[in-house]
């Protein structure tokens, strides 16, 4: 059903560290868990959940975006009412690219001022989940909050970069810090804003004409007192993926049967863009074993504990271990891969052996032959 | 190729009644085949492929689950402003209407939708066989020999040759002879069902088919023949690439199992010549820690836990644990409940082996088929019954 909520997924400074894995590509276009890449989580979570229109705020390298999300079609947003809108950079000059992303939303105002729903969740790219934003939208509106806050119980914030938050009694936010705060709390939010549209609007403005310009850190925090600013609580499973460490572990967490269906399918499909690959092959002689293989690969090695993308040749005597491998990526003969990231179309040549270690793990960069 | 040089008719009608169970509520045309594909998709990729984007596809028996699949022809890259893919039922006119009488009458009852595109050539293709041709050559070969129709052909053993269309040709490749399913045949050059027409010699042919009587208003015994006892220019193209009718079970089984050799006839890893179909669009598949995976072809969502031995699993494929799937084809959806069996088997869309049980064996003549959405249950829980 339509929900009277329109997305913004905002792609602008979004914390990360992932090295070579964004040298050439934003943090929300990273491949992850064998076909997708990381905006489909929540963009596939906006349309499953009714959300009929999401604007996405690219900043930087964003042609594999562009690539990525084409009309929308894949996610059944090209739409002559509502749909997706990728809403690029909107600069006067150079200097712009390092201002906050408050100037983007202002520039963007018509943007939303055109649009008749009535709220707004603005989200980031990097959190793989699969989240039902009508449920979060319903106890917005039950508590009758300004700001709703997607949060989640987190032990593993050594991983991911996120923000920590600290509820009060009720579930309201009280203290809410950036990842290097030293805040003590296990909760963190899931950079997942939801509010009416023209508080939205309102603390844009505002916000601006006092010289500050970041939406979380200047519009939001400052005024934990004064709005009623409070907490959704997710319990699905959450990856907070901007960091290698935790982009390899989040991988890796997916050979669970249980993380697969919860992340996948509950509670709706994720899509991602079509490739027509065909099934993947597994010759005579291939040992696959706990692993996730998407299409399209031929696999005539060894295959354990690894996440293969679409296209991965895997020749006679090669061996993949705890290893992400991803598209058209090519394990020559006898190759020996442990714990390592391939990036795209990267080649190992016959023999050559290449280790990592789980906690840092060897990375191959794009279209490397090695 | 201009855009309406040649469009192309495409008979999706087909019943497929040797299919048993597996068309009981679907065309010919949609049944699975590859792991991921529905029949069809193999004569729509090579219209777009050879670059002929206006596709008429004739439908008539159970159509539902084909409509569906076939929507505006995106997948295909079919959904064009101009041209593109149209699904053509039989229609009820001022006179009333009448179900396609056989090939030739489809065509016949969608003059009026060809003639909407002013084409100069017709190809005629079925939406029932599996191959991959570039229909542009044999365009041109129409063309530089000024034919008035082209059959494309292939070598069939000897021993099938009775089951087909069955061409004699000259040295430069005129038919001069043509025989429906011979008893005697005199050549083993067998009818592909894949024609380009001179639209022009196509109409009228149509035409004079339709007023005649009686006639079974097929392209095969009717059209063909009778352009050939008028002296028309037809000519045979020769097509030396895998094709495969698959009409009957045994067949259907034997044309997963083709892609499952060393090294395919077929080949759909071939980027420039790319299979489209409706894209599942679920998660890359999970094999567990005690799977064993051999000589097989597995699609995207599935979930292996037992053993996969020169099999074909379809998207969202369920294998339990200490299962055996050997020598099968498991089409989408399908459950093999923990320590199941399945050896040369069909085991159809949806359909649940359960715990235990066990479909076909290695030494049965015949292909087991368990149809579409059947349980197959043990008599007694697995506890109580013998251990397989």
């Amino acid at each position: 059903m339509k929900l009277p909520l329109m997305g913004v997924i905002n792609l602008i400074h979004e914390t990360e560290e992932m090295g070579s894995l964004t040298a050439s590509r934003c943090l929300a276009t990273v491949p992850f868990a064998g076909r997708y890449r990381l905006i489909d989580f929540v963009l596939s979570s906006m349309v499953n959940s009714g959300v009929p229109r999401v604007a996405v705020f690219a900043h930087t390298k964003f042609r594999s975006l562009m690539d990525h999300l084409g009309s929308g079609g894949n996610w059944d947003l090209h739409r002559k009412q509502n749909g997706l809108f990728v809403l690029p950079p909107s600069m006067e000059d150079m200097t712009d690219f390092g201002k906050g992303d408050l100037y983007q939303f202002y520039r963007n105002r018509d943007y939303f001022a055109r649009s008749g729903l009535e709220y707004v969740v603005v989200a980031r790219s990097h959190m793989a989940c699969n989240v039902d934003f009508a449920a979060i939208l319903d106890q917005h509106r039950e508590k009758g909050s300004d700001i709703t806050v997607v949060c989640k119980k987190w032990p593993h914030a050594q991983t991911g970069l996120t923000r920590k938050v600290k509820l009060d009694a009720g579930g309201r936010v009280v203290e809410m810090q950036d990842h290097f705060g030293r805040l003590a709390s296990d909760l963190v939010s899931m950079e997942m804003y939801i509010m009416r549209k023209d508080l939205l609007m309102d603390l844009v403005e505002t916000s601006l004409a006092q010289g500050k310009d970041h939406l979380v850190r200047h519009a939001i925090v400052p005024r934990l007192s004064e709005l009623n600013v409070d907490a959704y609580m997710h319990d699905g499973y959450l990856g907070v993926v901007n960091t290698i460490p935790s982009y390899y572990r989040h991988n890796m967490e997916l050979l669970n049967p249980d993380v697969w269906n919860e992340l996948f399918f509950r509670p709706g499909p994720i899509f991602t863009k079509v490739k027509d690959e065909p099934p993947t092959r597994y010759r005579s002689g291939s040992q696959a074993i706990h692993s996730l293989v998407a299409n399209g690969c031929e696999i005539e090695g060894t295959v354990e504990n690894s996440i293969l993308f679409r296209g991965v040749k895997v020749r006679k005597g090669a061996v993949v271990r705890n290893s992400i491998v991803m598209q058209n990526g090519i394990i020559g003969e006898n190759g020996r891969l442990e714990n390592c990231i391939l990036d795209k179309e990267v080649e190992i040549r016959p023999q050559q052996q290449l280790r990592g270690t789980s906690e840092m793990p060897f990375m191959a960069l794009k279209r490397n032959v090695i | 190729m201009s855009r309406n040089e040649c469009i192309a008719m495409l008979l999706a009608g087909g019943e497929g009644r040797r299919l048993g169970v597996l068309t009981k509520d679907l065309a010919k045309p949609a049944v699975h085949f590859g792991g991921k594909y529905r029949i069809i998709d193999f004569t729509l990729s090579n219209c777009v492929n050879s670059g002929i984007e206006t596709v008429g596809v004739l439908t008539q028996y159970q159509p539902l689950v084909l409509n569906q699949y076939l929507g505006i022809g995106s997948p295909w890259g079919l959904d064009r402003r101009e041209g593109g893919m149209h699904v053509l039922p039989p229609y009820v006119r001022q006179k009333g209407g009448v179900w396609y009488k056989g090939t030739a009458n489809a065509i016949y009852q969608n003059i009026g939708f060809i003639e909407r595109y002013e084409p100069e050539y017709v190809l005629i293709i079925s939406g029932d066989h599996i191959y991959k041709m570039d229909y542009s050559l044999m365009l041109e070969q129409h063309k530089r020999n000024h034919a008035d129709a082209t059959i494309a052909v292939i070598t069939v053993p000897w021993a099938d040759a009775s089951r087909f269309g069955i061409l004699s040709v000259d040295e430069e490749g005129r038919v001069v002879e043509f025989a429906e399913k011979p008893k005697q045949p005199k050549s083993n050059l067998a009818s592909m069902g894949v024609y380009i027409f001179s639209w022009r010699v196509l109409k009228e042919a149509l035409i004079a088919d339709e007023a005649t009587s009686p006639s079974s208003h097929d392209f095969g015994k009717d059209i063909i023949p009778k352009l050939l006892a008028d002296q028309s220019r037809l000519y045979s193209y020769r097509f030396d690439g895998y094709w495969k009718d698959v009409g009957t079970i045994e067949s259907l089984w034997e044309a997963n199992m083709d892609l499952l050799e060393e090294e395919p006839s077929l080949d759909l890893y071939d980027r420039d010549w790319r299979i489209y179909s409706v894209n599942p669009n679920r998660p890359a598949q999970y094999l567990s820690p005690e799977a064993t995976v051999l000589s097989s072809m597995i699609n995207e969502g599935s979930v292996v836990e037992g053993h996969v031995n020169r099999s074909v699993l379809f998207h969202g494929v369920k294998v339990g644990e200490g299962s055996v799937i050997e020598d099968s084809v498991i089409m989408p959806g399908a459950i093999i409940g923990r320590g199941a069996k399945v050896v040369r088997a069909i085991v159809g869309e949806g359909a649940v082996v359960g715990e235990g049980c066990q479909v076909g064996s290695a030494a049965s003549e015949e292909i087991a088929v368990v149809g579409s959405g059947d349980v197959v249950k043990l008599e007694k829980p697995l506890e109580e019954a013998n251990p397989i």
